[in-house]
């Protein structure tokens, strides 16, 4: 069972700020989806190699040449508020 | 215009070649079709388009809103990318250009993949084309439903548990998801990187193997991306003879309609006339696919998700807060519920003292699933069950109940987490739980990794003894 303080402290790692309602909610729809996973607890998988990554491959490399940058304006045009060439944000210090 | 829409993608290109179809009429008719989309299929429609030459020659072809196109709104299906415009064409989408296609308009989808029903799109669900009031399935249900609403002659979609083939299912069409590997993920916005593929949704196999071909191969920009050693051919197999079939022991799933077992297993009959043998084979851990797929797929999205925090692209909110602040908000106003349920389920799978118990475990069933179908393909050549245990279900059916709806992709995800390729086929239709007018059902079909020309070759023969000509009666294109 995921108690709401728990799901407080979730909601805090992943940067999510739920409302009280979502709080409750989230708990029990948790709860509910994890009883369900909880099946494989059940399982003998002690001796089991982990899958990561279904496709044999390992150290993909390429040259190692320059090649041009995407145009710096063309990226901060996206942003919801470019500033002197520069992606602007809040202060990460409260006032 | 309307008998130009009759045509298959292959039957299109070869007039269009032979000269007997304009190019610029064909494109004009499309482009009608998809202006009359009254499913909510389209989020954006392209103004021209049909002057390619290739294998691909002038079709146009819809694309999940999934795919970057440069200069063209991409959203995910997410109020936190709307108005965004990428610099760059995704890998497939490039390459359909390069072989002649144009994109006809960018479907709308569940909300960054993540959904069976397209309920969870922040623009409002598709209809589908069969019955307004059901779902057309998702998360690629805007590229289903425009397929079989006949708005496209067909489109590209993305599957990470099931995305292209139960909607395919549930839309009466064809829909495949190739090998993990098959096709570059290079502008597909992830969702969950070790699943993700492209693949497309057709209204034949002959069709699907035609886009597979011009997609697949190796990309630089995708280091996982391998390519379909061989490339991949129009299927041509007329029988099913000498070609062994799995029906997974475990299949006694309670929750199938007895409709959608009656069409499986009168196709599992169709297969014995054309030559094939059908025995039972173990894949015991298949049913813990879902567990499985809900740890894992939830835990890279939490990762993948991270990125979008008002910062280099999409909307901001909370500006007049601090640096937190503003990411929490931009967040919480941007994300729609079930993303939010998908990052909240990921980070506790990835968090202290769980990581273990959940994640780990997961990958380790992971590899239980694999080895099952490796066990399978020993001693078959194909594992086949229904794609969907019901046909489409009613909007709104399944909304409050997360769990109910994620059990929609308990005979796709299996397939996802070994990383094989399957397909979909429309295998006859059923009248739903509760009666109502009858529905499409999808038959599916996996092989090993690698082994498509194989999937399509029995496929395509299945297809043809199958004969399915049934289509919306309520034609969604008018």
């Amino acid at each position: 069972m995921i108690e709401r303080d728990q799901v407080l402290h979730v909601a805090k790692l992943a940067r999510l700020r739920l409302s009280d309602a979502e709080v409750e909610r989230m708990a029990g729809e948790l709860s509910g989806i994890l009883d369900h996973v909880d099946r494989i607890a059940k399982l003998e998988l002690d001796e089991v190699e982990p899958t990561s990554h279904v496709v044999a491959l390992e150290n993909v490399l390429r040259a190692d040449e320059p090649r041009p940058s995407w145009p710096k304006d063309a990226v901060l045009e996206q942003a919801p508020d470019p500033a002197e060439g520069a992606f602007r944000v809040p202060s990460p210090q409260a006032e | 215009m309307g008998e130009l829409l009759e045509l298959s993608v292959a039957q299109a290109v070869a007039r269009i070649e032979a000269g007997e179809v304009s190019r610029g009429e064909y494109f004009a008719a499309w482009r009608q079709a998809a202006a009359g989309d009254e499913l909510n299929a389209y989020l954006w429609r392209a103004e021209e388009g049909g002057e390619g030459e290739g294998a691909l020659g002038g079709i146009p072809v819809a694309v999940k809103d999934l795919f970057c196109t440069d200069g063209v709104e991409t959203t995910a299906g997410s109020r936190i990318l709307e108005g965004h415009r990428p610099l760059y064409t995704a890998t497939a989408v490039r390459k359909l250009a390069e072989a002649g296609a144009s994109v006809l308009g960018k479907t709308n989808m569940d909300e960054f993949a993540m959904g069976s029903s397209n309920e969870n799109s922040a623009y409002g669900p598709v209809l589908n084309p069969w019955d307004r009031e059901r779902v057309p399935g998702g998360s690629s249900g805007g590229s289903a439903a425009v397929v079989g609403g006949r708005l496209a002659p067909c489109a590209i979609g993305t599957d990470t548990g099931g995305s292209i083939r139960q909607p395919a299912a549930l839309c009466g069409i064809v829909g495949l998801k190739p090998t993990y590997g098959a096709i570059s993920r290079y502008g597909m916005i992830a969702f969950a990187s070790s699943l993700d593929q492209c693949g497309p949704l057709t209204r034949d196999v002959t069709d699907a193997a035609l886009l597979l071909a011009a997609m697949q191969g190796r990309d630089p920009c995708d280091s996982t991306s391998v390519g379909i050693e061989g490339g991949v051919e129009a299927p041509r197999r007329e029988d099913l003879a000498g070609l062994r079939f799995a029906v997974p022991a475990e299949l006694a799933h309670d929750a199938i309609e007895p409709g959608v077992r009656e069409v499986f297993e009168a196709t599992l009959k169709r297969i014995e006339e054309l030559g094939g043998e059908i025995a039972e084979a173990p894949l015991p851990h298949a049913e813990h696919g879902i567990s499985a797929y809900y740890v894992i797929a939830p835990a890279e999205a939490s990762s993948n998700l991270a990125r979008y925090d008002g910062v280099r692209y999409g909307i901001r909110k909370g500006e007049a807060g601090d640096l937190i602040e503003m990411y929490e908000t931009t967040r919480a106003e941007g994300f729609g519920e079930e993303v939010k349920r998908r990052i909240m389920l990921g980070t506790y799978a990835l968090s202290s003292g769980y990581y273990e118990a959940y994640y780990g475990r997961a990958q380790k069933v992971r590899t239980k699933i694999a080895e099952d179908y490796a066990a399978a393909f020993a001693r078959f050549d194909f594992v086949v069950t229904p794609t969907s245990p019901s046909v489409a279900f009613r909007l709104g059916e399944k909304t409050d109940d997360p769990l109910a709806m994620y059990m929609n992709d308990f005979f796709t995800v299996p397939m996802s987490l070994a990383g094989i390729p399957a397909i979909s086929i429309p295998a006859g239709l059923a009248t739903p739980n509760g009666g109502g007018p009858e529905l499409p059902v999808g038959f599916q079909i996996a092989a090993p990794a690698f082994a498509e020309q194989r999937l399509l070759d029995a496929a395509y023969a299945l297809e043809r003894a199958i004969g399915f000509e049934a289509r919306p009666g309520d034609g969604a294109g008018g």
